[in-house]
C-alpha cells in the first residue's frame, strides 16, 4: 500500500523507507520556529536541559520572529524579548528578525514563508498552534510546547506519531463572493472542533489549487480549530514558484501515492457553499452571513496570520471603497511586507491605505498580532468591554480577543468588510 | 514529576472544550517561567479565563485558586471532550502544575495539549471511557490507580475506568521527553 503525504515526508526525515499512520517515530527538523511568547521558555529548558554553555544543533535551521507583545508598554512582554536577543547573540543565530530594526517582520507563520522558511516536502516545527499554516506549502508543519522545541533546540529531532489522513476535496473554482475563509469554516462546522484531531487535513481539487498560495495558507491556518495536527496542500507550480522567488534552497516536493490510504475523503461542490461565519464562542458554531444578517456589531478587526495577508486586504479594500464604516474598524497588517503592500496596491487609483482612511477605518501603526489574542490591555484592537466583533482571524473562544464578555464572529474578509459598512452582519453578495 | 502510582484529590469539574485561553489568558504569558516567585502568578491565573457559571461544575462559581493564593484546593481536573484546545502554550499545563494538580481526566483531549503534558511531564492526563463531568462533583474525593485503570469516587462510592496510556506510557512514567531519553540512551545522562 502507497503513503500519502504526510506518511511519506515524515518517513524521509526518519531515515524509513516507510511511516504508516500509527507509528511512532524519530524525526529530523528541518527548520524550529519560536517567538516571543514561547521562545523564553523554550530557551530556559535548553539551558535547564542542555547546560549553560550548550549550543543550538544547527544555527542555520532555528528561526525567531517576535511578533505577539510588541506595541504594548507592558515590561514583562519587553523583557521577553530582551531575553531573544541575548540569546541569538549568545548563539550567533542568522535568522532572527528583531523589533525596533529594519529586519522586523511581524506575525510568524506569514513572517516565515516571505523569507523563504517554507519549502516542499520539509519538517517545520513551531511553538506555535498555526504553525499548520505551512502545510500549504506541501510540507508537514505542526505546532508544539516549549518542552518539545527545547528538545529539538538541543537535538534536532523530536518523536512524532504518524496521523492518518482526513481528505478534503473541491470542485470548481470558488465563486466571486466566496473565499478560502468561507471553504475553511464550512470544514470545520462539518467536523467540529474535535473533528479532526491527530489528524493530518490534506486539501485538493481543482476548488483548491486554483487559490492563490496566501489563500491555500488560510486553508491550513485553521487545522487546529478542527483539532487537526497539520494541514497540507500537494506542491504544483504556484508553490514552486512562490517558493523560488524568497528562497535559492534545494527541496524535493512530495505527493500522495495513488494507493495511499485515508481515514475520509469528503467532496464538496464550491458553488454550494455560502459566505459562512462561525458564532460566539467556537470556530464550529456555524452559520451563513445570511442567516446572521441583521446581528447588530460594535466591531470589525482584519487582521492576524489567517485574514491580514495582501490578498485579505485587496479583497476588504473591493467593498470599503468609496464607503463609510458604521461599525469601528480595525486594520492590522500581519507583517511589515503586507503593510508595505498597504500603500502601494492600487485599486482603481487609490492606494489601500486611502481607501481604508477614506472608509474611516483605524490602521495599526506596526504588524503584529495585535488583538488576535487579546493580549496586554493596551493593546490595538483588543475587546475589553462585552463588544460584539466581526473578524477575519481564526479563534473567537469566551475572552480570545480581551474581556470574556464580548462576543466574536469569525468571517472571510469580504464578510467582515461588508458587515463593517452596514453596523450589522452582512452577506458580501449584497456588494459584489 | 514521575508517575505516582495512586493519585488521590478533590475534583474540579469542567465542560467540554476547555481551551487553552480559558486554562491561562494571553494577558498572563508574559511572566518568567524560570523565577521560582514569579511563575506563582501562573498558578494564581489558572483557570482564570473559564466563564463564572461554568467554572466548577455543577453548581459554577466556584473559584479554582482562592483569591490572593497560587495553589488550588482541588488535585484533579475533570473535564468534558477536547480539553486544552487552542494554543501551543505550554504554559497551559504547566500552570496547572503550579496550581498544584496531580492529574487531569476528560473524554478527550486536543494533541498539542495533551503531548505538552506528557513531554513536560506536567501530570497525567488521563482519558476515561465514560463522560464523567455530570456525575462527579467538584469537591469529591477521587482515587486514581494508573495501573489497574480506574477512578473512583470516594465520596459516592463509584468507580469508572480509563483508558490505558498506550504509546506514551514510557514517557509519562519517565516522567517527560528529557528524563525518556536520558532512560533510552538518548541523551547523555
Ligand atoms: S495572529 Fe493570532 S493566531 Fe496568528 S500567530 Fe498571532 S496570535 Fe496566533
Amino acid at each position: 500500500m502507497g503513503m500519502t503525504m504526510t506518511e511519506k515526508i515524515l518517513a524521509r526525515h526518519a531515515g524509513r523507507p516507510r511511516a504508516s499512520a500509527g507509528d511512532n517515530i524519530w524525526v529530523n527538523v528541518d527548520i524550529l520556529m519560536t517567538h516571543d511568547v514561547c521562545g523564553p521558555g523554550t530557551i530556559g529548558i535548553f539551558r535547564k536541559q542542555f547546560g549553560p554553555n550548550a549550543k543550538v544543533w544547527d544555527r542555520q535551521k532555528v528561526v525567531i520572529i517576535p511578533d505577539h507583545y510588541i506595541f504594548t508598554n507592558d515590561l514583562h512582554a519587553h523583557r521577553n524579548i530582551d531575553l531573544l536577543r541575548d540569546f541569538v547573540k549568545e548563539q550567533d543565530l542568522p535568522y532572527y528578525y528583531d523589533v525596533g530594526t529594519d529586519k522586523y517582520k511581524g506575525v510568524c507563520h506569514i513572517a516565515l514563508p516571505e523569507e523563504g522558511h517554507t519549502r516542499p516536502g520539509e519538517v517545520l516545527f513551531g511553538t506555535d498552534s498555526h504553525t499548520c499554516t505551512a502545510g500549504a506549502f506541501g510540507e508537514f508543519a505542526t505546532g508544539i510546547g516549549n518542552t518539545d522545541a527545547a528538545f529539538i533546540l538541543g537535538t534536532g529531532k523530536l518523536w512524532v506519531k504518524v496521523p492518518e489522513t482526513m481528505r478534503f476535496e473541491f470542485e470548481g473554482p470558488l465563486p466571486p463572493y466566496l473565499m478560502a475563509k468561507d471553504l475553511i469554516l464550512h470544514i470545520i462546522g462539518d467536523i467540529g472542533v474535535d473533528g479532526a484531531t491527530y489528524r493530518a487535513m490534506e486539501f485538493s481539487g481543482d476548488g483548491v489549487m486554483s487559490l492563490s498560495i496566501e489563500e491555500r495558507m488560510t486553508l491550513c491556518n485553521m487545522v487546529i480549530e478542527a483539532g487537526g495536527k497539520n494541514g497540507v496542500i500537494p506542491s504544483d507550480a504556484v508553490t514552486e514558484r512562490f517558493v523560488k522567488s524568497k528562497t535559492s534552497k534545494p527541496f524535493e516536493a512530495v505527493a500522495d501515492d495513488p494507493d495511499a490510504h485515508f481515514h475520509s475523503v469528503r467532496r464538496y461542490k464550491t458553488s454550494d457553499i455560502q459566505p459562512t461565519v462561525a458564532k460566539p464562542h467556537s470556530p464550529d458554531n456555524r452559520g451563513t452571513a445570511r442567516e446572521c444578517a441583521g446581528i447588530r456589531l460594535d466591531r470589525a478587526y482584519i487582521g492576524s496570520c489567517t485574514g491580514g495577508k495582501l490578498n485579505d486586504f485587496v479583497a476588504a479594500a473591493k467593498i470599503l471603497k468609496g464607503q463609510q464604516v458604521k461599525a469601528e474598524t480595525y486594520i492590522v497588517p500581519a507583517t511589515t511586507e503586507v503593510a508595505r503592500g498597504l500603500a502601494t496596491t492600487m485599486l482603481d487609483g487609490q492606494s489601500l491605505t486611502e481607501i481604508f482612511q477614506k472608509a474611516g477605518a483605524k490602521l495599526s501603526q506596526g504588524a503584529s498580532c495585535a488583538a488576535c489574542l487579546g493580549g496586554p490591555s493596551d493593546t490595538f484592537g483588543r475587546l475589553n468591554k462585552s463588544e460584539v466583533c466581526i473578524s477575519t482571524t481564526n479563534r473567537n473562544f469566551p475572552g480570545r480577543m480581551g474581556s470574556k464578555t464580548a462576543q466574536v464572529y469569525l468571517a472571510s474578509p469580504y464578510t467582515v468588510a461588508a458587515s463593517a459598512v452596514t453596523g450589522v452582519i452582512t452577506d458580501p453578495r449584497d456588494f459584489l | 514529576m514521575t508517575m505516582q502510582e495512586v493519585i488521590k484529590g478533590k475534583a474540579y469539574v469542567l465542560g467540554d472544550n476547555i481551551d487553552t485561553d480559558q486554562i491561562i489568558p494571553a494577558k498572563h504569558l508574559v511572566y518568567s517561567l524560570s523565577d521560582p516567585e514569579e511563575r506563582k502568578l501562573y498558578g494564581t491565573y489558572a483557570l482564570s479565563g473559564v466563564p463564572e457559571k461554568v467554572a466548577g461544575l455543577p453548581k459554577g462559581n466556584i473559584p479554582f485558586v482562592p483569591e490572593g493564593d497560587h495553589r488550588s484546593r482541588y488535585q484533579v481536573i475533570i473535564g468534558g471532550k477536547n480539553f486544552g484546545s487552542g494554543s501551543s502554550r505550554e504554559h497551559a499545563p504547566e500552570a496547572l502544575q503550579i496550581a498544584g494538580i496531580t492529574a487531569v481526566v476528560a473524554e478527550s483531549y486536543a494533541r498539542i495539549f495533551y503531548r505538552n503534558a506528557v513531554d513536560g511531564g506536567f501530570f497525567i492526563p488521563c482519558e476515561s471511557t465514560q463522560r464523567l463531568i455530570a456525575d462527579i462533583k467538584t469537591g469529591d474525593d477521587l482515587e486514581i490507580n494508573i495501573s489497574a485503570g480506574t477512578l473512583k469516587n470516594v465520596t459516592s462510592g463509584k468507580s469508572y475506568g480509563l483508558r490505558p496510556l498506550g504509546d506514551v506510557l514510557d514517557i509519562v512514567t519517565a516522567g517527560g521527553i528529557f528524563a525518556y531519553a536520558r532512560k533510552t540512551g538518548m541523551l547523555k545522562p
